[in-house]
């Protein structure tokens, strides 16, 4: 095998693995910006990935399962919404909660409808999302290197897939360009100051909870009927905090979000790839190294030694009207 | 209105509403169990008799509740000083590093009395590392505390894989696991502690490190409420802002509470590894780093409420073992369910109840005082 084709694959696998950790960076990125801190994001992308795959059995539709995933984490993002909105709870330990009852619940319940040791059925591929050709493949296929590129790597993807690249500019221009996005961004720094031009600070947050949930369960979906044929226990495999820590190394922007996903996208992929093949000059890396980068590069970042994150400022803190 | 809740009567803000929530917290739980056709209250006895009707059985238990107390303590350490701990569970994980070093190398040479206290130091030394550069970089960079800390769970899985499956594998065998220790590195049981209530407790690994979590229970509560130090972490907790008014260093006290609870943590490794394994295994902690989360909203942070909300959790992983072999539509995976419900109900909505609980109080301190008249106008005919 030459180099070109195994630079190809990799950037190919860079692009499947990074899409559930981009889902999930902007379904953060939404309620972040409001100023609600989410740790569950994994909780809620696991039992998107088990709604899918229990109702694409059920039904044999992929798209059915996306309805549930999508269901299922709005409910649990609304959830975290009652009790950090309303009642004023402490977000992060909501956020705990919520990927624990993700992670009990979707093993329980899996056990007693599949009775496969908390798995779904296998999926057949007219109920998942199958990958798709891109119009032209087959034209360009003739030229060397741009049509390989075209048909490995742009081409041949799930619809899933181009939906996660299109919602960055998307969410680009819902933040920066829609009034929405302008007032989502300033509940999470000054709410006080959106209380008083007359807008409703919980309402906001909880839509911005909303928009979380939905994105999440489209990741669960792409977890379970896309990249894989049906949901396993523990899927998502701390997805969600590496998709965090994502969020905190994009700085809480979205165009930078695609780049921190893809970048530790391509660190997972590049670890499958090593496994065994030693480097030049360097030897062997091991593969926990590897699966430990994203985490190292995060504290690194998060010390303020390469730039500093800085958080929306009213993040964590639930808002108390002033009487 | 700048508190957001008027005060309870301290009987209601310690004992009912903690209940109050509790109670919810395992009735949606029931419905669960409801949901995959089990009947939550045959579940629930199964439950009990599984961890308290046998000799093993609350050996399994108190075994168990060892583990949580000890992470326990770490989380509620931590939110004395308004920190999140949530990194208990890789600063336990890292700890059994500490404890591997003594075992390894004592354990055939030294009796356990020797080792057991050098095992303490080494694993809680371990620990506290672990914590300090998360609390390094909360106090001098500001970086979060509980996105630091998850992120050390990871690094600190991903070493002990690295090592475990590398360089302290038995030489050998296939599994990732250490030699079994030496006789000095194996803690004795506590048998005679139950034959003297007249249980047997057969081969239950209930061992000496559950007195250890006791002491250690009895000083996270001295250190808290009875020294200089204890106070002034409960005071950057209560407000940072007085604190530093006080002159009461911040940085300092950051990561000192920080290091205590890593240390506490970090303990946690010797019941699993010293006291029942005799070796390291992959992932020994098994997710008690975050059941302490749990037991530690429970126990609203105080040692006693946490030693009690470590044994119901005991009963709950014997109890949900024992449940599996009657339903088997029921598994472990129960308890991750119970346990998010508790740390939901019991921590995120903590203030759910409070309004409704303080207007009934209020309804009836007022039904009372207007009815002590009445009975005393009755007693004046």
């Amino acid at each position: 095998m030459d180099s070109f084709t195994v630079v190809l694959q990799v950037l190919d696998s860079t692009i499947r693995l990074s899409v559930p950790l981009l889902l999930a960076c902007l379904a953060g990125l939404y309620s972040e910006r409001a100023g609600i801190f989410d740790i569950g994001l994994e909780g809620k992308m696991l039992a998107g990935a088990f709604a899918a795959g229990a109702a694409a059995t059920y039904s044999g539709s992929a798209y059915a399962g996306l309805l549930a995933a999508v269901v299922v984490s709005v409910a649990l993002g609304l959830v975290h919404g009652f009790a950090s909105i309303t009642h004023r709870g402490n977000q992060i330990v909501s956020g705990v909660a919520i990927n624990f009852i993700a992670a009990g619940t979707t093993v329980i319940l899996g056990q007693a409808w599949f009775q496969q040791g908390g798995r779904t059925p296998s999926l057949p591929n007219a109920a998942r999302f199958n990958p798709i050709d891109l119009p032209g493949v087959e034209t360009l296929n003739g030229i060397p290197v741009i049509g390989a590129i075209y048909s490995e790597l742009i081409s041949g993807h799930s619809v899933l897939v181009y939906l996660a690249f299109l919602l960055v500019p998307f969410t680009w221009w819902v933040l920066y360009r829609t009034r929405f996005g302008l007032r989502l961004r300033a509940v999470g720094e000054n709410p006080a100051a959106v209380d008083t031009a007359g807008i409703s600070v919980p309402w906001l947050r909880y839509r911005a909870v909303i928009c979380c949930g939905l994105l999440c369960g489209i990741a669960g979906a792409y977890l379970a009927t896309a990249q894989g044929a049906g949901f396993v226990k523990d899927m998502t495999a701390g997805k969600g905090y590496i998709a965090l820590a994502a969020l905190i190394f994009a700085k809480w922007r979205p165009v930078h979000a695609m780049f921190a996903c893809l970048l530790f996208g391509f660190l997972d992929a590049i670890a499958i790839r090593m496994q065994g093949h030693p480097l030049p000059l360097i030897g062997e890396v091991p593969v926990q190294l590897m699966q430990a980068l994203p985490y190292i590069l995060t504290i690194v970042l998060l010390a303020g030694f390469i730039g500093k994150a800085i958080p929306p400022k009213a993040g964590g803190v639930a808002y108390v009207k002033e009487r | 209105m700048s508190q957001p809740f008027a005060k309870l009567p301290a009987w209601a803000d310690y004992g009912l509403l903690p209940l109050i929530n509790l109670i919810v917290a395992f009735f949606v739980a029931g419905l669960v169990v409801m949901l995959v056709g089990e009947s939550p209250i045959d579940a629930a006895v199964l439950m009990v008799k599984g961890a308290f009707g046998s000799g093993d059985g609350v050996g399994y238990t108190l075994y168990y509740a060892t583990n949580f107390i000890f992470t326990g303590l770490c989380v509620a350490v931590a939110f004395h000083c308004g920190l999140f701990n949530i990194g208990g569970e890789g600063q336990a994980y890292i700890g059994g590093l500490g404890v591997a070093v003594v075992g390894l190398g004592l354990g055939n040479v030294l009796p356990w009395w020797i080792t057991f206290p050098l095992a303490i130091i080494a694993s809680g030394l371990v620990g506290a590392l672990w914590a300090l550069i998360p609390a390094w970089l909360q106090a001098k960079r500001g970086s979060h505390v509980v996105i630091t800390t998850i992120m050390f769970n990871f690094i600190a899985a991903s070493i002990m894989v690295y090592l475990l499956v590398g360089y302290l594998k038995a030489s050998g065998t296939q599994a990732p696991e250490t030699r079994v220790f030496g006789d000095g590195g194996q803690l004795p049981g506590l048998g005679w502690l139950l034959s003297l209530i007249g249980l047997n407790m057969r081969s239950a690994p209930l061992n000496i490190s559950f007195l250890l979590a006791l002491v250690a229970a009895f000083l996270v509560w001295v250190l808290i409420w009875r020294t200089k130090l204890g106070y002034e972490i409960r005071t950057m907790g209560y407000s940072p802002k007085a604190a530093r008014y006080a002159g009461i260093g911040e940085v300092r006290i950051i990561v000192i509470t920080m290091m205590i609870s890593g240390a506490l943590a970090g303990m946690m490794a010797l019941n699993p590894i010293m006291g029942a394994q005799h070796r390291v295994q992959l992932d020994f902690v098994a997710g008690a780093g975050f059941v302490g989360i749990a037991v530690a909203l429970m126990g609203r942070s105080h040692p006693a409420g946490i030693v009690l909300a470590a044994i119901l959790f005991g009963m709950l992983y014997q109890g949900g073992a024992e449940i599996a072999f009657d339903m088997p539509n029921i598994s472990r995976d129960m308890i991750v369910i119970i346990q998010g419900l508790v740390i939901l109900f019991a921590g995120a909505l903590e203030h759910m109840f409070r309004p409704t609980l303080l207007r009934v109080l209020q309804r009836f301190a007022r039904t009372k005082r207007q009815s002590t008249p009445a009975v005393a106008a009755e007693g004046g005919q």
